[in-house]
Order: C-alpha cells, then sequence, then structure tokens
C-alpha cells in the first residue's frame, strides 16, 4: 500500500467513514470553488482617505518609512531623496515593470532585473496593499522578480494608492478577477509588513536580519 | 532529536538553578504576554476571529481527507510535487532522496517543527549533505549542537555570551579580535556568513503554517525573511508540512494569520507571510525550478476523532508555552521533547508514546492560562487531564500517588468515617500549631514543608462546631 | 425558614472543613444576613477534584454522586472556594458522559451552584458589609474561579464595601500560585519557584494583606511567605467581609 492510500485510509478510519458523501463532497467544492470572507475587521473599512492614513501609520509602526507623491512621474526623484538621505549609493536595481520601466531615471544609475545579492537598493512596483496592518502585497512573475523582496539591503516599493485597499480579502477578489482562472496564484506571493528583523538574541529587536534593513514606500495618489 | 521527556523531573531541578536560563525566562515572562495582551486589546473582533478560527480548523479536520486531495491535486496542476510519508523514516528519505535526485551538497533550512520532528539535519549530515539552519535562532542552536527551547524562539534559553562562543568557535576565518559584544555585531556577523549559504545553497528547506486546498500554497510566516530567501533561491524548494495544516481558502487562512501573529509575539502581522504556488513559471526571472511539499503524519491521523483531536487545530503560536507558569519555570529544554509547554505535554505523548513520556501531563497546575490565550481554543487542561486518565487505568502512576489516591476516595465517600477521624486529627494538629500557626515539618509531609510552613488548623472542624451549634441539617 | 428565605446548601469543601471552619461560619453569616436559611448536610466530605485531576475517573464518580445526593434538593448550592464550585458547575457533567441520568442530575445540580461571592454579588446583590478593617490588601485570583467561573470583579467589589480597605493590584494578580492540587507536592521545586513569583508579587504591591478564594492556594501562598519570613498576611476574603479578622489570626500566622 502506498503512503498516501495508507494515510488516508487511516484518516477515513478515524473519522468514522468510507470516502465523503456526494452531497456533502458537492458542498466542500462549492466551499473551494466560491470562497467567502469570514469576519473583517472593522478598522480597514473606512474610505479610501481613512484607508491611506490607516495604511501609513500601521506601516510605520512596523518601521517602514513611507513618501506620499502626487503622480508616477515623481517616483524617481523620490527614490533619488531617499538615497541622498541615507547617504545610500545612487545605484538601483529596479524591477522590470511597465509602471518603472517608462520612467525617466537619468538622475540615477539604474539597471532592470533579478538580483543575485549584489544590489545594495531596489525598487519594485506593489500589486496592492491592505490598511489594516500596513501589508504590502508583492506578486512574482516577469515584471517582479522575487530576489528583489530579499537580498538588497534597502527595499523601495511602490505602491499605487488605487491599488491599497482595506484588507487581504479584496486583494484575493480582485486576483481571482484579474486571472479569471483556477490557478491565479503566481509562484510566490509576499506579504511585506517592515523591514526585516529578529529577536532571536536574547529578546532584543534588531531590524535587518537577512532581508533588508530599510523599507521605504512611496505611495502614488494620483486623485490628489 | 532523541526524546529525554522522561528525565523531566532531573531536567527541571537542573533548569531551576540555572541563572542564565532563569534571566532568559522571566524576560519571556513578561515580553510575549504583555504584546499579546495589547495586540488583542487593540483589535475589537479578536475574539470572534478566534471563534471562527477555531470553527474553520475543525472544519478542516472533520474533512481532511478531501481537502488534503483537493491540496494534492492543486499542487500538481501547478507543477509541483507532493510526497506522503507515514512517519520521520518515510519523510525523511524522501528528503534525502529529491536532494540526491539533484546532486545537491549544500543545503539551506528555514525554520521547520516537521523538520525538527523528523531531525533532518541529523540524517542528512549523515548521509553527507550540509545542511544549514537559517534563523539565526536555530542557526544558533545548530552550531551549539542543541535541540530548540521554544517553537517559535528556539534560542530563547540562551545569553548573548553563549551565542559569542559559538560564533567564535565556528566562524573561524574571522579575526579573533574582532568586537562581537553587541546583539547588533552578532546579527551582522550571522548575516554575512548566511548570506554566503543561501546563494551558493542547491536545495531549500523549509516549513509551513498553512496548506491551502484552494490554490495549492504552502505559507510560512517569518519575520527575518531566511524563509524567503531558503525557497527562492536554490533550484529545488522543499516544504515539510503535516497532514493538520491543510484549511480550505485563502480566505480562510486569512482569518487564522489574524490571530496567529498577535497570539503569538503581539505582532499585528509578521513581516513576511509568502504563499508559494509550485515551482518556477517559464518566464519568472527567479525562483526554484522544483516545488515538492512533503506531507508528514506520524501518528497524526491516529489522533483524529480520538480524545487529543483538537489538539490537530494547534498553529504552532507558542502562546500556550509563552504564558505556562511551569514553561517560565523550567524552560523548553526540561520537557525534553522539540514541543514544551502545554501544547506539547498534549502533542509528545500522542507521538511518542505516553510511556515515553509520563511526567509531561502531569508537570501541569491546571491553571487554564493556556486555553485562555490559544487561539484557537484548544481545551489543554481537559487534553492533559485526558492523558491523566490513560495513566491512572493503564497502571504507569507511582504506588504511593495512586495509594494516597484510593485512601482518600475510600474515605471521602465514607463521610462518617471520614469525620471521626478527621474531628482527632485536626484536634490535635490545632493544639501542637496554636503557638506559631504552623508547623515547619511534619509527618509525611516532606514535599510540601520543604519549601513551605504547613498551616496549622483551628483545631475543631467544622462538621463537629455545626453539630455543636445545632445548626441545620436539613 | 420562612418562605421567602432561599434554601442554601452549604458545600464546605474539605479544606474548610479541616483548616479552617472560620470561613463556613463567614460564609452561613453573610448568607444569612442576605435573607438565606443555612442548611449543613453532614453527609459531605470532598468534591473529587484531587481524584479527577490525577485522571481517577471511577472515584471522582463515586464522590460526585454523593455530593448531587446530598445537594440536589437544594434552591443553591454554595461553596466558599472557586475550585470546588467549579468541579461541580463545569466537570460534574463531563464525569456522566455515558449515564444520561445521572449526567441530568449534574447539569441540573450545575445550575444552581455558585462560588461564595458570586452567589453574593450576583445572586444576592450584596452591596453592604458590616466590616472595618484599616488595611492595605491585594487580591489573589484563584485559577478556576477567574477562568472556569469569571470571579473577578465580585471579590473586589464587595471588598469595597469594606470601610478602611485599601486595594492595590498585583501586576500578576492573575497569575497561577502554583498549589495545582497534587502538582505542588509532585513537582515540589517547580511548585515553590512559582509560588515565590507570586509572593514576589504581592511584596511589591506594598499590601499588608493578601485575600483570594480559595484555602488552598491562600494555604500555599501562606506558607510561603511565613517560611520566608514575610510580615504579609493571607486570609480568605469572606473572613473580612464577615468582620471575623480581629478573632482569628491569620493563614499560618500564630498569636490569636
Amino acid at each position: 500500500m502506498s503512503s498516501r492510500d495508507y494515510i488516508m485510509g487511516r484518516i477515513r478510519w478515524s473519522l468514522g467513514r468510507g470516502s465523503l458523501e456526494r452531497d456533502d463532497d458537492s458542498q466542500l467544492e462549492e466551499r473551494l470553488a466560491h470562497p467567502k470572507s469570514n469576519l473583517i475587521p472593522a478598522r480597514g473599512q473606512g474610505d479610501a482617505k481613512a484607508q491611506r492614513s490607516l495604511f501609513v501609520k500601521m506601516a510605520k509602526e512596523v518601521n517602514a518609512t513611507v513618501s506620499r507623491l502626487k503622480a508616477f512621474d515623481n517616483v524617481p526623484r523620490a527614490v533619488a531623496k531617499y538615497l541622498k538621505e541615507q547617504d545610500l549609493d545612487d545605484k538601483v536595481r529596479v524591477a522590470p515593470h511597465p509602471h518603472l520601466k517608462d520612467l525617466d531615471w537619468s538622475k540615477l544609475d539604474v539597471s532592470f532585473g533579478f538580483t543575485l545579492g549584489d544590489d545594495e537598493t531596489s525598487v519594485v512596483m506593489a500589486y496592492g496593499a491592505a490598511a489594516e496592518t500596513g501589508s504590502l502585497a508583492l506578486l512574482s512573475g516577469p515584471e517582479s522578480p522575487t530576489s528583489l523582496n530579499f537580498l538588497p539591503d534597502n527595499h523601495i516599493v511602490v505602491l499605487n494608492a488605487a491599488d491599497l485597499v482595506g484588507d487581504y480579502e479584496t486583494i484575493y477578489a480582485r486576483m481571482r478577477r484579474d486571472s479569471n482562472q483556477s490557478d491565479f496564484m503566481p509562484r510566490a506571493m509576499n506579504w511585506v509588513s517592515g523591514p526585516s528583523r529578529t529577536a532571536d538574541i536574547e529578546q532584543t529587536l534588531l531590524l535587518g536580519a537577512h532581508g533588508p534593513r530599510k523599507l521605504h514606500i512611496l505611495l502614488v495618489e494620483e486623485d490628489g | 532529536m532523541e526524546l529525554n521527556a522522561h528525565n523531566f523531573k532531573e531536567n527541571a531541578a537542573k533548569a531551576l538553578e540555572d541563572k542564565d536560563l532563569q534571566e532568559s525566562l522571566a524576560k519571556l515572562g513578561t515580553g510575549f504576554p504583555l504584546k499579546r495582551l495589547a495586540a488583542a486589546a487593540r483589535l475589537p473582533e479578536f475574539e470572534a476571529l478566534r471563534d471562527q478560527a477555531r470553527d474553520i480548523k475543525d472544519h478542516s479536520l472533520r474533512h481532511l481527507d478531501f481537502y488534503l486531495e483537493k491540496f494534492e491535486s492543486r499542487v500538481v496542476e501547478s507543477g509541483g510535487c507532493v510526497h506522503w510519508a507515514r512517519d520521520i523514516n518515510d519523510g525523511r528519505e524522501i528528503v534525502y532522496d529529491i536532494c540526491k535526485s539533484v546532486g545537491a551538497k549544500t543545503v539551506t533550512k528555514g525554520k521547520s517543527m516537521i523538520g525538527e520532528e523528523m531531525a533532518i539535519n541529523e540524517y542528512l549530515e549523515e548521509k553527507g549533505l550540509i545542511p544549514i539552519e537559517t534563523d539565526l535562532g536555530e542557526y544558533i542552536i545548530q552550531l551549539r549542537h542543541e535541540p530548540p527551547s521554544h517553537i517559535i524562539a528556539p534560542a530563547i534559553h540562551l545569553r548573548k555570551s553563549h551565542v559569542e562562543e559559538a560564533f567564535r568557535e565556528t566562524h573561524t576565518d574571522l579575526p579573533v579580535d574582532r568586537n562581537l559584544d553587541a546583539p547588533e555585531d552578532l546579527l551582522k556577523e550571522a548575516r554575512a556568513m548566511l548570506r554566503k549559504r543561501f546563494i551558493d545553497a542547491d536545495v531549500g528547506i523549509t516549513g509551513a503554517n498553512f496548506m491551502v486546498a484552494e490554490t495549492g500554497s504552502t505559507v510560512i510566516v517569518t519575520n527575518e525573511g531566511n524563509g524567503d530567501l531558503t525557497q527562492t533561491l536554490p533550484r529545488v524548494h522543499i516544504v515539510l508540512c503535516s497532514i493538520e495544516k491543510v484549511v480550505p481558502t485563502l480566505e480562510d487562512c486569512t482569518t487564522l494569520l489574524r490571530v496567529l501573529a498577535r497570539s503569538a509575539t503581539g505582532q499585528e502581522q509578521s513581516v513576511y507571510t509568502t504563499f508559494s504556488t509550485g515551482g518556477r513559471h517559464e518566464d519568472d526571472p527567479d525562483g526554484p525550478d522544483q516545488f515538492h511539499v512533503v506531507i508528514l503524519d506520524n501518528g497524526r491521523s491516529r489522533m483524529l476523532g480520538h480524545e487529543t483531536h483538537d489538539m490537530l487545530r494547534c498553529i504552532r503560536c507558542s502562546a500556550c508555552i509563552n504564558h505556562c507558569p511551569v514553561y517560565q519555570s523550567v524552560g523548553g529544554h526540561a520537557y525534553g521533547s522539540i514541543y514544551p509547554g502545554p501544547m506539547g505535554s498534549v502533542l509528545t505523548p500522542a507521538l511518542y508514546g505516553l510511556d515515553q513520556s509520563c511526567d509531561l501531563p502531569n508537570a501541569s497546575t491546571m491553571c487554564g492560562k493556556c486555553e485562555e490565550v490559544c487561539p484557537v481554543r484548544i481545551p489543554l487542561p481537559k487534553m492533559l487531564r485526558s492523558w491523566r486518565q490513560k495513566q491512572w487505568e493503564d497502571g504507569p502512576v507511582p504506588l504511593m500517588q495512586r495509594f494516597g489516591m484510593s485512601a482518600w476516595a475510600f474515605w471521602a465517600v465514607r463521610p462518617k468515617g471520614y469525620h471521626f477521624f478527621a474531628k482527632i486529627k485536626m484536634r490535635i494538629m490545632g493544639l501542637l500549631g496554636r503557638k506559631n500557626g504552623h508547623f515547619k515539618s511534619l509527618p509525611l509531609t516532606k514535599a510540601w514543608t520543604k519549601s513551605r510552613d504547613f498551616p496549622a488548623p483551628e483545631g475543631k472542624t467544622f462538621q463537629q462546631l455545626w453539630s455543636e451549634k445545632g445548626g441545620r441539617r436539613s | 425558614m420562612s418562605g421567602k428565605e432561599k434554601n442554601v446548601g452549604l458545600f464546605v469543601t474539605c479544606l474548610v472543613d479541616l483548616f479552617r471552619p472560620s470561613v463556613a461560619f463567614a460564609a452561613v453569616k453573610l448568607m444569612s444576613e442576605a435573607g438565606c436559611s443555612i442548611c449543613v448536610p453532614e453527609r459531605q466530605t470532598c468534591c473529587g477534584q484531587p481524584a479527577f485531576n490525577s485522571g481517577d475517573m471511577d472515584d471522582s464518580r463515586a464522590m460526585a454522586k454523593m455530593v448531587i445526593e446530598e445537594f440536589e434538593h437544594f434552591d443553591y448550592v454554595v461553596a466558599p472556594s472557586g475550585s470546588c464550585a467549579a468541579m461541580i458547575v463545569k466537570h460534574y457533567a463531563e464525569l456522566f458522559e455515558d449515564d444520561p441520568d445521572w449526567q441530568k442530575r449534574a447539569i441540573d445540580l450545575s445550575h444552581k451552584t455558585y462560588e461564595l461571592l458570586t452567589f453574593l454579588s450576583d445572586i444576592l446583590g450584596v452591596k453592604k458589609v458590616d466590616a472595618v478593617l484599616n488595611s492595605k490588601v491585594t487580591y489573589h485570583d484563584s485559577c478556576s474561579g477567574l477562568r472556569e467561573l469569571g470571579i473577578k470583579s465580585q471579590p473586589r467589589n464587595l471588598l469595597h464595601a469594606v470601610e478602611g480597605v485599601e486595594i492595590v493590584e498585583g501586576e500578576k494578580a492573575e497569575r497561577c500560585c502554583g498549589f495545582g492540587g497534587t502538582f505542588c507536592l509532585k513537582y515540589s521545586d517547580i511548585s515553590t519557584r512559582i509560588t515565590d513569583d507570586k509572593c514576589d508579587d504581592i511584596v511589591k504591591t506594598g499590601a499588608d494583606l493578601v485575600l483570594g478564594g480559595d484555602l488552598g492556594c491562600l494555604m500555599n501562598i501562606a506558607g510561603r511567605m511565613t517560611r520566608r519570613g514575610e510580615t504579609v498576611e493571607v486570609r480568605h476574603i469572606a473572613e473580612v467581609l464577615a468582620g471575623m479578622t480581629d478573632d482569628l489570626a491569620p493563614i499560618s500566622q500564630g498569636g490569636k
């Protein structure tokens, strides 16, 4: 008997039944085919303005820094300003996302693509964000290499305010809608709430354990 | 790791004398619990979310076969492989075979309790591979060749000086006169050492907090980002998980995530929550080529539908451990199992056998704090009691205890005799103890009087006095 | 007994019966003053909790049956202990999973069984007590009472009614004292460590007196306090509410 059959057999025996009855089965299929939200905290359910200020507050609480921009065109300037403030090199690795590629990066030493670990600073585009905990949703794909989220010391994430929502569930609903297929999940979906940290040495909180030491969010509010 | 639970008493005695450990535990006792309290207070829906979290796990367990099959087919559809392991030997072999098939030499590892259960590092080392723990705490205890003392803070028992010592012994290429006084220095060194390891590794092994049946995703939560580097950079990603971790949908998983970090560290959310679904897509610039999920049973399917069924709801947040007065007194190593504290005292006998761990279910004051803070409302005291019942029924209870309890029970249901003897005994004790109000020692009470005075009775029993007063009897 | 009086069966509890009968007299006084008629069946000893927590279900059942038989005809059953009351309220029914008749009787009994302070506060609506105590006191929340029966505000509200009492809260008022029934004997060293934490927390409050509602915990705390040479006094809260402190020495202390 294969281990699989053995385990399944034991589970059914312990639950005191054979394979599931058909009725039951279809209810479960339905639950998977049309997922329902459970209780969603009211905290993130305000209007767009409230969601933005909640997002900024929660992200700052977990040691991210946030700049609010009026237009996408301002992103390169905001990146340059941040690098200068932090006394960082102007060499930046940028995700090959259409929104980012089309910008005027002439003031910085920019290259596009994934990283092998020799880049100090990365700029990536968020798929969205959930205000309730100040968390960014980053999806892997040709336009957003996962390595950029973890290897560089400084992680700069561009977030379109229109993609900022109250809760995680709204992001999942959008992913399902965008893809319209059952395989809507990217290889990696990273929810990021603040820069990397550890408290493994004497329960002392230290930032920058293995991932980025700094997380800077550029919140672009083109609607004013 | 090898189970060392039968030495609980000796281990605990040593732990109580260990000053470094006691200092760490004192910090733990106020750290995590206060943060959890603040996080819970901040979220008005927290209690309702706990109810839903419990219900989601209950539903998943009731239909475990269905959701596991769905999960498996989704993983396969997304290009991954699912492997089933009956026990830890099965699991180890599966992992080794995957490593061998790609000619792996070095393996990086994110934190995984299933990995600890399988003792996968020791096994891979025996087979000539070099497994490297990447979670800072796990890395430290790997260098010190010791088991974790806590399920989410494995090196919580150590002081800074222990870490420095381990680093100086291992990182011998670095200058001897380097300064490692501050925790920051230690972190910087570990980060630099492990950075190379992440990039060179052939295989990355992580655990999974959840498996999502709807999408075939495995989910990890970390704060360091080590889990993500472990699974993003090597060619092969192996996920170690166990059958009870499956939940139906992303929404269900989200509800559980809302209570997980808050219960564990008091964070609103862990820094990184990562859903992994299959291997690298054709046009992905990075990520592993292969995605394997090893699903371990190791006795869990036997727990289903039985006394410890509810324990399978556990999401390994460690709230019960952090709040347990016994854990806070003796730390994790005393339990002699990778799963310490209340959750461990229920789980260890189920996984390894009650005869191997008979102290664990008894080493609890039954104060109920564990159940109070459990995000999925596992009735831990009740489960501990069910193990005690098994011990009582099957025999492994010390003779003196059994005799003592039976004698008490014998007289307790014979009130006339009970009251007669009580009257005499309390009269004598009352007279002898009147002056001091207590006894420094008494026959047969050494376990008490070793560290406590024994309060003297007033003299006459209440029943006696009530009769003397002619109080109402019916 | 007049028609309006509540017919209350007092479950004395074994520790109060043997070691501190004054607590039961305090309970009788407080409840009588609030319009209850108190009856104390002679056929009572132990609620069965030690056996239950040791996994000895047969003996627990035998003790539970005795309690049910003796007490089920009262309007109310009251115990001056959170853990004994919780045993009856929360666990008796569990003992009779395979015996519907006894289970029904256990459930019926659970509906009318109360811990003393809850009974005074929530059922009898006691707001005033005839007691004076010029003292700074802190309250230890015993685990079973707190977590199984939700006893938290009742003792404090009643204490506020005592003239002269100042209440100070310990940071760890809700933390276990380390007693745990047979735990303190089986794992004496661990228990002592936990009790020391509790004593430290109490001492830190600067209180002269620590009160609680469970004699097991109080004997444990008091025994450790006197062994450590601390001057903090330990008493059951009923003694204070009934104004008995002048004539009764604190637990584990001599002199009165």
